[in-house]
């Protein structure tokens, strides 16, 4: 996967997780919980959407590495880019 | 009794199989309209079932949708619509004097199945066993959400009591008013069980699941070719206040709750025994201070099982001799039995008949079970009678749990 295709990926599933939220302006620089009402269940929606559709597990001490989509997508990209 | 612990319903929320509202409800049952539909479930294949097509995002968002459970979202339309039509002034309600009393026949069932299944497809790596599962599972799950979406902060919880749960969350709302814990209850029952294959399937085993060609025809109570019970989903839940309070704001009265008893067979776990169901409905007489031939309409629990309608019956039979006045009717004929919801749905039903003097029937009664006959026992066509001032409302359930409820037209 491109680093579009990972942040795409990660846009769908938080599309899915906070469906009436506007996912489509994001800042990728910018903190997701800024941009979005997400709380912590949201969250681990997120770590288990990835896990399910990507294979990827992410440990409690990397959440804060999900901050950002930016932030996001140079963490995934080690796992996903094969994919 | 002083008006302090006289309690009157004035709201009413609701989803049934073949109605969102009161009057669409109310309706469907005087036009002989039956909510029950093919339906489809995990294991169990294509059966029939009622569904309701309530507007979920009338009074949630998407997301709450997506977090919480059926019967959350169920219970959080019903209260939202009792407390619309009770014309309270919500935002100006003190919400910490409000309680949620809802009554559940099971609850957690549906995502702890879903569960496993999900993880079925996983080789049962529970690492994709969902966070969500506890919250959504708790006991207090369908209360807990409405205080959550509505912002009460009084004490919410669910009354696990079976088949009779619709009553018994009346009940309880009732008595909390009375002992002037809450000032506002919204109190009822709700159903999600269509959603967990586990109760068609439990039913199946004990060849009690209805089945029949034409869905509308399978929920049949008294009628000889009756074969079990139709499966539903639902929800009715009440604003109930204490007299004083709902004439101090005016509020349009529906009735007053006048009489209520639940009790315990002790005998079996799925078998009725109409010897308590008797002494069930006479306690409730009893506190009512009414005699049988004061109940106008009779809601009958019968849920379309070989047995269980023979022995309600029986029951009624004995109670209600010599009662010229007293009809009975039958509302899963139309809507299947909606578990949880039944009592309270099966109530509603019947509360415009204070108003329009109409005893709507049972309906599927093709050849009246001689074992089921009744005298006034209201089959397939709706009855005009001269007077309607009192509805007893019967919900029984599984390990011989018994409620009847009584209301009462109240005149100022």
């Amino acid at each position: 996967m491109t680093r579009e295709d990972i942040a795409q990926a990660v846009i769908d599933i938080i599309t899915d997780v906070v469906p009436d939220e506007d996912c489509s302006t994001l800042d990728p620089a910018v903190a997701l919980r800024e941009q979005l009402e997400l709380d912590s269940m949201d969250f681990l929606d997120i770590v288990m959407e990835l896990r399910k559709q990507h294979g990827v597990e992410v440990p409690e001490a990397d959440y804060p590495a999900l901050a950002t989509l930016n932030s996001c997508v140079d963490y995934l990209e080690p796992h996903m880019k094969d994919k | 009794m002083s008006d302090l612990h006289r309690i009157v319903i004035t709201g009413i929320g609701l989803t049934a199989p073949n109605g969102n509202d009161l009057a669409t409800f109310r309706a469907n049952l005087l036009a002989g309209v039956s909510g029950v539909s093919p339906y489809a479930i995990r294991y169990v294949g294509d059966t029939v079932a009622g569904q309701c097509d309530f507007d979920a995002l009338r009074y949630q968002k998407r997301k709450e949708l997506r977090k919480g459970t059926r019967a959350g979202a169920i219970s959080i339309y019903c209260a939202n619509e009792a407390i619309a039509d009770s014309g309270l002034d919500w935002e100006n309600t003190n919400k910490s004097r409000v309680g949620i009393y809802i009554g559940t026949t099971e609850h957690g069932n549906v995502e702890t199945e879903n569960e496993v299944y999900n993880i079925s497809q996983f080789d049962y790596d529970l690492r994709f066993w969902t966070h969500h599962h506890n919250p959504r599972t708790v006991s207090n799950n369908p209360a807990g959400e409405v205080t959550i979406n509505m912002g009460v902060t009084g004490p919410h919880y669910t009354i696990g009591a079976a088949c009779a749960a619709g009553n018994m969350g009346l009940i309880q709302g009732l008595q909390q008013l009375q002992l002037g814990e809450v000032d506002i209850a919204l109190a009822g029952g709700v159903s999600e069980s269509i959603h967990t294959f586990g109760i068609f399937a439990g039913f199946k085993s004990q060849n009690a699941l209805a089945s029949h060609e034409d869905p509308a025809k399978a929920s049949r109570p008294f009628d000889t070719d009756r074969n079990g019970i139709v499966i539903s989903e639902g929800g009715a839940v009440y604003a109930l206040e204490r007299l004083e309070d709902a004439m101090g704001r005016g509020a349009t009265i529906y009735a007053e709750i006048v009489g209520y008893a639940a009790n315990s067979d002790a005998t079996d776990f799925v078998l009725p025994n109409p010897e308590r169901q008797r002494e069930c409905v006479l306690a409730a007489l009893k506190r009512a201070g009414l005699a049988p031939a004061d109940i106008h309409i009779v809601s009958t629990h019968a849920t379309g099982t070989k047995m269980g309608d023979i022995q309600e019956c029986a029951a009624m039979r004995d109670i209600f001799a010599g009662c010229p006045d007293t009809y009975f009717n039958n509302t899963k004929s139309y809507i299947g039995h909606a578990m949880g919801a039944a009592g309270a749905l099966e109530l509603a039903g019947n509360i415009p008949a204070l108003n329009d003097g109409i005893v709507h029937p049972t309906i599927n009664v093709d050849t009246l079970d001689p074992e089921c006959a009744l005298p006034n026992l209201v089959v397939n066509t709706p009855v005009k009678v001269d007077k309607i001032d009192t509805i007893l409302n019967n919900s029984f359930g599984m390990l011989g749990i018994n409620s009847t409820l009584i209301i009462k037209r109240f005149i100022s």
